[in-house]
């Protein structure tokens, strides 16, 4: 088949995307919000990577983060609580040919979905899971999360939170046929935005933790780090990330880390002051769940009527009369 | 451990005690037009596939069968335990046979304890043969042979017919291990017994081990032979039941096997489940075959990702099903209510079992009801179907598959742990394009289209599929508007709860009225659902041969339920429901109408239709037997 030349251009004007088509409504979230920094990054990702919208989905749980979806104009799925990854991995295992996002929080990944967390990182489909975590419960009104530091005080921890906070990285890094773990945080735009392109790009379960400021219950908590571009950590590599001159000059605390080193990327996952940020691991080579269960077997209906007819006759009882048929072919 | 005999009732003698070897060659057989046989034996011993196997020959042979498997609890219960008795109930007749029926008539047990359990249970008849392994009273354990013993005299003093058999020694005499084989050796006694073709019983032997080959098939064969000849040489009796064959081709499959076959036949691409007893046999069966046909079973990390990895497969693909049993059913709500909300379509089956809690997991109960209908908070219109026969359980998963994809709701079909695991042959189905899902929706969305363009009659709304350029939208589990967006004013809410609503009225005009078994008018109506029709239509049957107005009508559509049903129930003086689940005795001591619990479906009738409708319901994890429901009725029908 031929295409004239400008009917092809006009072909890539139409597919081509503008920020603006996948952008949908006003974000709801506080000013300062965190979660505004990483739906700005997600957006120009797609932009970048010319990503359909109708072949895009975000899936979300519940929480603040979890509104997400509704945000993008793409096909989304704002679920029930705990549930995103769950709901992600169906969607994908039905359909290899959609690019399938998460975003999640820390409470909704790491206290009532902490089970599916698990199983997620096990399964390694292909999708890009973000975690977005300002340590609190901020849709309920500040209740401690399961990543709050110690001595948090909250509206369910007048006294101070009692246990230590719970490492979303090293928790991920520790589970088999882990694949990727990515660390990012809110106010370093840039860096955030190749964290989560680099995140994008790989095939497998991506899992990138942004460290996300909560103007509205923890104002503050964040403050030395934001503030002291000593205390954070860059982890650079050729096979990781790579810096630009203007953020290499602000942050100058940084450590040349290989991401197939699963070892040191486990001892960085468990630093928290300075904050680590960059690529922890990497392995392209685990395998994805949902390719391990394609049979390569076609769906059609011929299919489907042989493969019922051929179990059919396993549990066949044939009349008497009917030799040729008499016996089951199984 | 060897438990005593206080227990067993004292039975009437009806008949002598014959032991056996003195018996004539050539014996008439006495020709019956039913039986009842049970093969007990400890866990591991095979009796089950004895009885698996005894109930595929008895089809071969055109008889009607219903197979009932006795499962203990535990997997390894300790050997010789009353509570740990493993086998099979199979009911053998001349026509079809459409329920586990009455007490046994048979049965072989492996030990004296196992048969115990039957014994207590009231599930032999008072004057049941007993052929009873008797290598016991030979045992070095002295506590062994006293239980045995016991046992035994206690058993012929009650009435039974107590035939002792060496199978053990006559076992080695074929085999070195007899444990192993002589399961085999009680089948070559029941086709002796029963009359049955021994070459058929060859060929089913041969097709049961095809896959281990014939270093396994050869000496089973030989053990099936040495038990015939046993038979033919040392028992007087012999019954023939007269057997009409069917002239088209029958499949035998229990119900998990059915519903898992109906999977594949849906069109269904996704089945995710947990492992939950009595319904994972449905995977197990279905893990075998799917993928062979491009399907995938997701063994999911709980039950509750198993329900959400299916609606995300639906909502991005074709329908999806979910298998589990009460307590995954429970964990389940909240993604079924997503799923309600989100208007995504999915099949949930649920294999009922005794609850609530963990309750008894490889018994059969019809608990679930109210569940499966109210379950989730909030309004959350579900459809429920239960399927009442083994071909039902086939047919029910491409029903529930094409309404879930036509309404986009929730279809629970409610099996139960006794349609799961019985037999009974019925019709090869004939394949139809029709039973398939048609491919998905990935057409251009025309400009303006809503994602929830409710239809004000039948609240329908076309759903948009990923993929379906111009439809995206995010879908949520909050109140919404048309467009998808959250939307908490007045209005949206009243709107969205009335179009889901609305759907099972849409559905409920395109059901047909149910057929009265029996007359349409009279005394008495019998109402039930699910496994219990064909126990429920014997008993009506009996009665109706001595004369008595019974009909009764079973439902397959508990949720919406079809039209004419108040119609029907007015023609009768009275109208009672036979279920498997808990109502309270109206006679108890601190029991009336004011505090009396109805069984659900009772409860449903007289909540929609204002019919004074009673209940008669049994829980004791069996299915419920005819000659039961055939005393209860007489009961009611008594009553002033």
């Amino acid at each position: 088949m031929t295409v004239h030349p400008t009917e092809c251009l006009l072909r890539m004007y139409d597919q081509h995307h503008d920020l603006e088509d996948y952008q949908s409504g006003v974000p709801r979230w506080c000013t300062g919000c965190g979660d505004n920094g990483i739906l700005a990054a997600v957006q120009r990702l797609c932009r970048d990577e010319d990503l359909r919208p109708e072949k895009t989905v975000f899936v979300s749980g519940i929480g603040c983060s979890s509104r997400f979806p509704h945000y993008m104009k793409t096909y989304g799925f704002h679920g029930i609580h705990g549930r995103a990854l769950p709901v992600a991995e169906g969607i994908r295992m039905a359909r290899p040919d959609l690019n399938v996002f998460v975003n999640t929080g820390d409470g909704d990944c790491c206290s009532i979905g902490a089970a599916h967390w698990i199983h997620a990182i096990r399964y390694n489909m292909n999708m890009t899971v973000m975690l977005h975590d300002n340590q609190i419960y901020g849709l309920t009104k500040m209740q401690a999360s399961p990543t709050s530091p110690r001595g948090l005080k909250s509206n369910t921890t007048p006294h101070g939170a009692y246990l230590e906070g719970l490492q979303p990285l090293t928790v991920t890094l520790g589970v088999q046929n882990v694949s990727f773990v990515a660390q990012a945080v809110d106010w370093i735009p840039e860096v955030l935005y190749d964290i989560i392109a680099a995140a994008y790009r790989h095939k497998g379960l991506s899992f990138v933790r942004i460290l996300q400021r909560c103007p509205e219950w923890l104002p503050k908590m964040l403050d030395p780090w934001v503030h002291d571009p000593l205390k954070i950590m860059l982890l650079t590599h050729e096979n990781g990330l790579k810096l630009s001159p203007n953020i290499s000059k602000v942050y100058k605390t940084q450590e040349r880390h290989d991401p197939s080193n699963i070892n040191r990327a486990r001892e960085i996952a468990s630093v928290a002051d300075p904050i680590p940020v960059g690529i922890l691991y990497h392995n392209p080579e685990v395998p994805c769940y949902e390719e391990l269960r394609d049979a390569g077997q076609q769906r059609s209906m011929r299919f489907i009527k042989a493969g019922l007819e051929a179990e059919f006759d396993k549990f066949t009882v044939w009349p008497q009369d009917a030799d040729s048929k008499a016996q089951p072919s199984a | 451990m060897n438990d005593t005999v206080a227990e067993i009732p004292i039975k009437p003698r009806l008949h002598e005690t014959r032991n056996g070897p003195a018996a004539a060659k050539e014996k008439p057989a006495t020709t019956l037009s039913e039986h009842i046989v049970e093969i007990i034996s400890d866990s591991g011993e095979g009796a089950q596939r004895c009885g698996q196997t005894f109930g595929a020959i008895a089809s071969q042979m055109g008889n009607g069968v219903w197979t009932v498997e006795i499962i203990p609890a535990e997997i390894r219960p300790p050997a010789r335990s009353v509570a740990g008795g493993s086998g099979n109930r199979i009911r053998l007749g001349s026509g079809r046979v459409t329920n586990g029926g009455n007490e046994t008539d048979l049965v072989i047990a492996f030990n004296e304890q196992v048969l115990l359990g039957r014994v207590r249970t009231g599930e032999l008849k008072p004057d049941c043969t007993i052929l009873l392994e008797s290598m016991w009273r030979e045992s070095r354990d002295e506590s062994i042979v006293t239980s045995y013993v016991e046992t035994h005299d206690q058993l012929v003093k009650a009435g039974y017919k107590v035939i002792e058999i060496p199978m053990e020694h006559e076992c080695k005499t074929v085999v070195a291990d007899a444990r192993r084989g002589k399961n085999m050796f009680a089948l070559g006694m029941l086709c002796s017994i029963y009359s049955f073709d021994l070459q058929v019983a060859r060929e089913q032997i041969a097709l049961t081990f095809g896959k281990k080959g014939a270093s396994v098939i050869a000496p089973n064969v030989k053990l099936l032979e040495a038990g015939f000849e046993w038979a033919e040489n040392n028992l007087d009796f012999k019954y023939r039941i007269p057997a009409k064959r069917s002239t088209e081709p029958q499949i035998v499959v229990n119900g998990n096997t059915a519903l898992a076959l109906g999977v594949l036949a849906s069109g269904m691409e996704i089945c995710a489940m947990y492992p939950i007893t009595p319904a994972t046999s449905v995977s197990h069966y279905l893990s075998s075959v799917f993928e062979k046909v491009g399907g995938v079973v997701h063994q999911a990390e709980d039950e509750i990702a198993a329900c959400t990895f299916a609606i995300g497969a639906s909502y991005a693909g074709k329908c999806a099903v979910t298998v589990t049993s009460g307590p995954g059913y429970s964990l389940k709500q909240e993604g079924i209510g997503l799923a309600v909300m989100g208007e995504i379509p999915l099949v949930v089956i649920n294999v009922q079992r005794g609850g609530p809690s963990t309750g008894q997991p490889t018994k059969v109960e019809q608990g679930d009801l109210m569940a499966s209908i109210f379950g989730s908070h909030g309004d959350a219109p579900k459809v429920v179907i239960a399927p009442a026969t083994i071909e039902d359980c086939f047919y029910s998963v491409i029903t529930a598959r094409k309404i879930a994809e036509t309404f986009n709701m929730v279809v629970v079909v409610l099996s139960d742990a006794s349609l799961g695991t019985s037999q009974q042959p019925f019709l090869r189905p004939q394949f139809s394009e029709a039973w398939l899902a048609p491919p998905i929706d990935q057409s251009e969305v025309p400009e303006g289209a809503k994602p929830y363009d409710w239809n004000p009659t039948t609240g329908l709304a076309r759903r948009f599929i990923p993929g379906q350029p111009g439809g995206e939208h995010t879908l949520t589990g909050l109140a919404h508007d048309r467009l998808s967006h959250v939307a908490y004013d007045p209005e949206s809410n009243e709107a969205g709860l009335r179009a889901r609503s609305l759907k099972l009225a849409a559905l409920q005009r395109t059901l047909k009225t149910p057929p009265v078994f029996g007359d349409p008018k009279g005394d008495l109506l019998v109402i039930g659902w699910g496994s219990t029709k064909g126990a429920i239509e014997e008993a009506v049957e009996n009665l109706r041969a001595e004369g008595r107005k019974v009909s009764s009508l079973h439902l397959t559509f508990l949720q919406p339920m079809a039209p004419g049903l108040k119609e029907i129930m007015q023609r009768f003086k009275k109208v009672i429901t036979i279920e498997g689940n808990w109502s309270d005795d109206p006679n108890g001591e601190i029991i009336d109408e004011s505090n009396r619990r109805y069984s659900a479906l009772a409860m449903l009738l007289r909540s929609r239709y204002l019919i004074d409708v009673d209940c008669w319901t049994e829980v004791r994890g069996q299915p419920i037997k005819p000659n039961t429901i055939q005393r209860v009725l007489l009961d009611k029908l008594k009553q002033r």
